[in-house]
């Protein structure tokens, strides 16, 4: 049986020269940069995922700062237009007319995600759910990046009685599971708006970044760049921003990506326990949750939302893993055949 | 080690009361159990409002009011604990101690299936690293982890659930599905074992055929509507992971462990008419852990017969194989008992349920009737948990066995001219599963967060519904209550998480050298 192979684990052995040839001369973050580059999913997805947010965004408008762009979706999420019966099934009113198959229909039409049995157009509002998920998304991220960052960064550089008293705090955090604080808080504080949400959902899941980012600064604060600092009579606060920092950013960039698919998720689940967001506003959780029961009549109302959840939670997550690649010192690129065969004769040449 | 232990207790305990303080505090503050009551206009709704707020002791100011409530848990050193009342009146701990064991069902069964298929992914996709397995399995694991719960749950219902149920209306199976699960098959055995080109259109070619064929040959015979195993079957299942286990933990050239695994399924088939009998009357649970308790002693009786010396791995392998035996036997009895059961009222040939842990209207008293119903209800929220939950260990396990491979052990392993199964099952394997481990215990929490949706999902009366009464009825108590076990659960976790790793690896030590 061929279960067990040794084949791949010789031809591993020659990885080495060819890695160091290509990395030469370049900075950390011209290294970094480059092999995120090759990274082919997370590469699609940053793809991807910029387009979805250009489209939610400009579909129905925003204002900040009171510049205004009014959207180019003709509906709001208030319109009530009549269900369109022709060319749908009788009893169905309100079927999706977006048609990807080239020809006459091809195209958004007139409610390209279908209308729900009030008749609101369901494009717009899966539009403002899209854009209230993504905002949650980014808000959580930074906040509970900047206080996993932190708390993490202070605990481990000073140690001691910070570092206990620190991390007592985060044992308390991390042993709630984050639904249930973020429940009990979403309950009360959802209805405040969705901004207020996030904040309250970011203050409960910066736990188990602060731990990583605390690991990462025990080991770097003993290494000889950072006496170096000291002697040259760097403060304290120039040590932690400017030297360790930086040296810790790829273990903070890969989970805070991590974080935020994770936030996405938590946002919509605390949503679809009807803990999260509240129905005069819209969120992706809300709509799979108020319209689950209609799966079997009108199926596009269900699938809609979940599908933008997963497309954003995938590409984040593949933005992630291309990021852990490239950050990895001891990432090596799988070598494809045309490779081998040129460092094979490189090496004959020789 | 005992003092390690005492003291990792204690500070069990105090995170346990740092964390309960915090959330206590929190809820008080976020939310006011008498809103309802202060809005509302009904004449008696002053004297309601008193006597809320002596029961709960609400003019209590909440930092304070949470050591009343502290109170009420120290009396667990008198026997008595006393959670406080829900918002209608009745002890929380009768109504938490009804869904515990209900959530622990649902949690404890994916949660090792998720290890099993997670951990074995995983590493066979290491394995392979960067073949289209590992492609395929590296996608399917980030897809599985951006799937929101509730929404995978939904689909299950309607696609597993309902679709199912129609199709055992006749049993058929279309030719079409017929020839799709069998390209399926195919192409998953032909990415796992892997070979040369020929090999590997050879495994597609077997894999692909045997599905079909075996497909065809239920659906013929009506399998679906009258399941059953029966001697002969299991005798060739048993066969079949006897092998297999044996050429995973020994290799097949121990001649010992492949003669005692195949004994032991020999004599599972033999004593199948007999065993019956045990199984028809209503066993209990007793009988059937004593069953176990009697296989496994076969099953190293069997092995201390085969073999003189190194008995561990042969001893190992013979166990297995003999519980698989034993799961097999419950299976079939399982699968006896389908037909009466999809027959009763309460199930109306619709047996796949969607909703709710259990079948009230199923008669009483018939052990395997409550069984299959149990374990039906089980299916759809274990399969939507594990597809959550499976697809961080594919990654980590993954990740972990890459690592491991790149060692210097292994190397010289495979410089002693160890075979490859070695290395890779008593080397790699053993060491991948350490850092794994600690990782498993600790995703606990997650598992617990995924139950509460799951359950609500499924209308499941358990933890998460419990909770979710309590945030939505502000009900204090009774979150307390919910908190308290999830909590112990993490907390238990992470301190069983650091004794393994001590246990498994001994470079940690837990306790400093004197």
């Amino acid at each position: 049986m061929a279960i067990f192979s040794r084949k791949k684990a010789v031809e591993e052995l020659s990885d080495g020269d060819i890695f160091n040839k290509e990395t030469e001369g370049l900075s950390q973050g011209q290294i970094v940069l480059k092999r995120f580059f090759r990274h082919r999913g997370a590469m699609i997805s940053l793809i991807v995922l910029f387009s979805l947010v250009v489209f939610v965004f400009s579909a129905l408008g925003f204002k900040i700062f009171g510049i205004g762009y009014g959207g180019w979706w003709k509906y709001k999420i208030t319109d009530l237009p009549a269900l369109r019966t022709d060319g749908c099934p009788i009893e169905l009113p309100g079927c999706p007319t977006l048609n990807l198959i080239p020809g006459k229909h091809f195209g958004l039409g007139d409610h390209p995600f279908g209308q729900d049995d009030l008749g609101r157009d369901y494009f717009s509002l899966v539009m403002r759910g899209a854009e209230r998920s993504l905002e949650v998304m980014v808000v959580i991220g930074l906040v509970a990046g900047a206080l996993g960052i932190i708390v993490g960064a202070l605990a481990g550089f000073y140690r001691g009685v910070v570092d206990a008293t620190l991390m007592r705090l985060v044992d308390f955090i991390i042993t709630v599971p984050v639904i249930v604080l973020g429940s009990v808080l979403g309950y009360h504080f959802g209805s405040k708006g969705v901004l207020f949400l996030a904040l309250f959902l970011g203050l409960v899941s910066w736990g188990g970044l602060s731990r990583l980012v605390r690991g990462d600064f025990l080991t770097l604060r003993e290494r000889e760049f950072v006496d170096a600092a000291r002697v040259a009579g760097a403060s304290n606060r120039r040590i932690i921003f400017k030297h360790i920092l930086p040296n810790a950013i790829g273990v903070i960039i890969v989970n805070v990506t991590l974080l935020m698919s994770g936030a996405i998720l938590l946002e919509a689940a605390l949503s679809y326990l009807g803990f999260g967001v509240v129905p005069p506003d819209v969120s992706l959780g809300l709509l799979i949750s108020q319209y689950q029961d209609s799966f079997t009549t009108r199926p596009w109302l269900f699938w809609w939302p979940g599908l933008i959840i997963i497309i954003v939670a995938l590409s984040v997550n593949f933005i992630g893993d291309g990021l852990r690649d490239a950050f990895d010192p001891r990432q090596r690129r799988r070598l494809s055949r045309k490779d081998r065969a040129a460092e094979r004769k490189s090496s004959e040449s020789k | 080690m005992l003092a390690y232990i005492g003291r990792r207790i204690a500070v069990m305990f105090v995170i346990l009361f740092g964390s309960s303080f915090l959330i206590y505090n929190a809820a008080a503050y976020a939310g006011d159990p008498t809103e309802g009551l202060r809005g509302s206009t009904n004449p008696q709704a002053h004297q309601k409002l008193i006597v809320l707020t002596r029961e709960l002791h609400l003019n209590v100011p909440p930092p304070a009011r949470f050591f009343i409530w502290l109170k009420g848990i120290a009396k667990v050193f008198t026997g008595h604990i006393d959670l406080g009342l829900t918002r209608d009146h009745s002890p929380v701990s009768t109504a938490i101690g009804n869904a515990i064991p209900i959530t622990i069902r649902l949690i404890l069964l994916s949660f090792i299936l998720a290890i099993l298929f997670g951990i074995g992914l995983g590493i066979v996709s290491a394995l392979r690293q960067y073949s289209r397995f590992d492609y395929a399995m590296t996608f399917f694991a980030f897809l599985m982890y951006s799937l929101p719960i509730f929404w995978v749950a939904v689909l299950l219902k309607a696609y597993l659930a309902i679709s199912f149920n129609n199709f055992l209306l006749n049993g058929k199976i279309a030719p079409l599905w017929i020839l799709s699960a069998a390209i399926v098959s195919g192409f998953f055995w032909a990415a796992v074992i892997s070979g040369t080109r020929k090999r590997v259109f050879a495994i597609f070619g077997v894999a692909g055929g045997s599905t079909a064929v075996l497909l065809t040959l239920l659906s013929v015979t009506k399998w679906f509507t009258h399941p059953g195993l029966g001697p002969i079957t299991m005798l060739i299942f048993g066969l079949g992971f006897g092998v297999g286990i044996t050429y995973l933990s020994t290799g097949i050239s121990n001649k010992a462990a492949l003669r005692s695994s195949i004994t032991v399924v020999l004599i599972g088939s033999l004593f199948y008419f007999p065993v019956q009998y045990f199984l028809k009357k209503d066993p209990g649970i007793l009988t059937i852990l004593v069953m176990l308790v009697l296989t496994i002693a076969i099953a190293v009786g069997v092995a201390y017969i085969f073999t003189k010396i190194d008995r561990r791995p042969v001893i190992r392998t013979s166990v297995l194989t003999s519980v698989f035996v034993g799961i097999l036997f419950i299976i079939d009895k399982l699968m006896k008992t389908w037909v009466p059961y999809i027959n009763t009222d309460a199930i109306h040939q619709r047996p796949i349920p969607t909703i709710s842990q259990s079948n009230d209207l199923l008669p009483s008293g018939n052990f395997w009737f409550t069984a299959l119903d149990t374990v039906l209800h089980l299916l759809l929220p274990t399969i939507a948990l594990i597809l959550i939950t499976m697809a961080g260990y594919i990654r980590y396990s993954r990740g972990t066995m890459l690592e491991v491979m790149n060692q210097d052990y292994i190397r010289t392993a495979r410089a002693k001219g160890l075979s490859e199964r070695t290395v890779i099952m008593r080397h790699a394997f053993r060491n991948t599963l350490i850092p794994i481990t600690t990782i498993l215990v600790v995703d606990f929490a997650g598992i617990m967060g995924g139950a509460i949706i799951t359950e609500s999902v499924f209308g499941w009366r358990g933890m998460g519904t419990q909770f979710n009464l309590a945030v939505h009825n502000q009900d204090l108590n009774l979150l307390m209550g919910v908190f308290l076990f999830t909590a112990s659960l993490v907390i238990m976790a992470n301190l069983v998480a650091d004794l393994l790793y001590s246990a498994l690896d001994p470079r940690i030590r837990v306790v400093g050298k004197k």
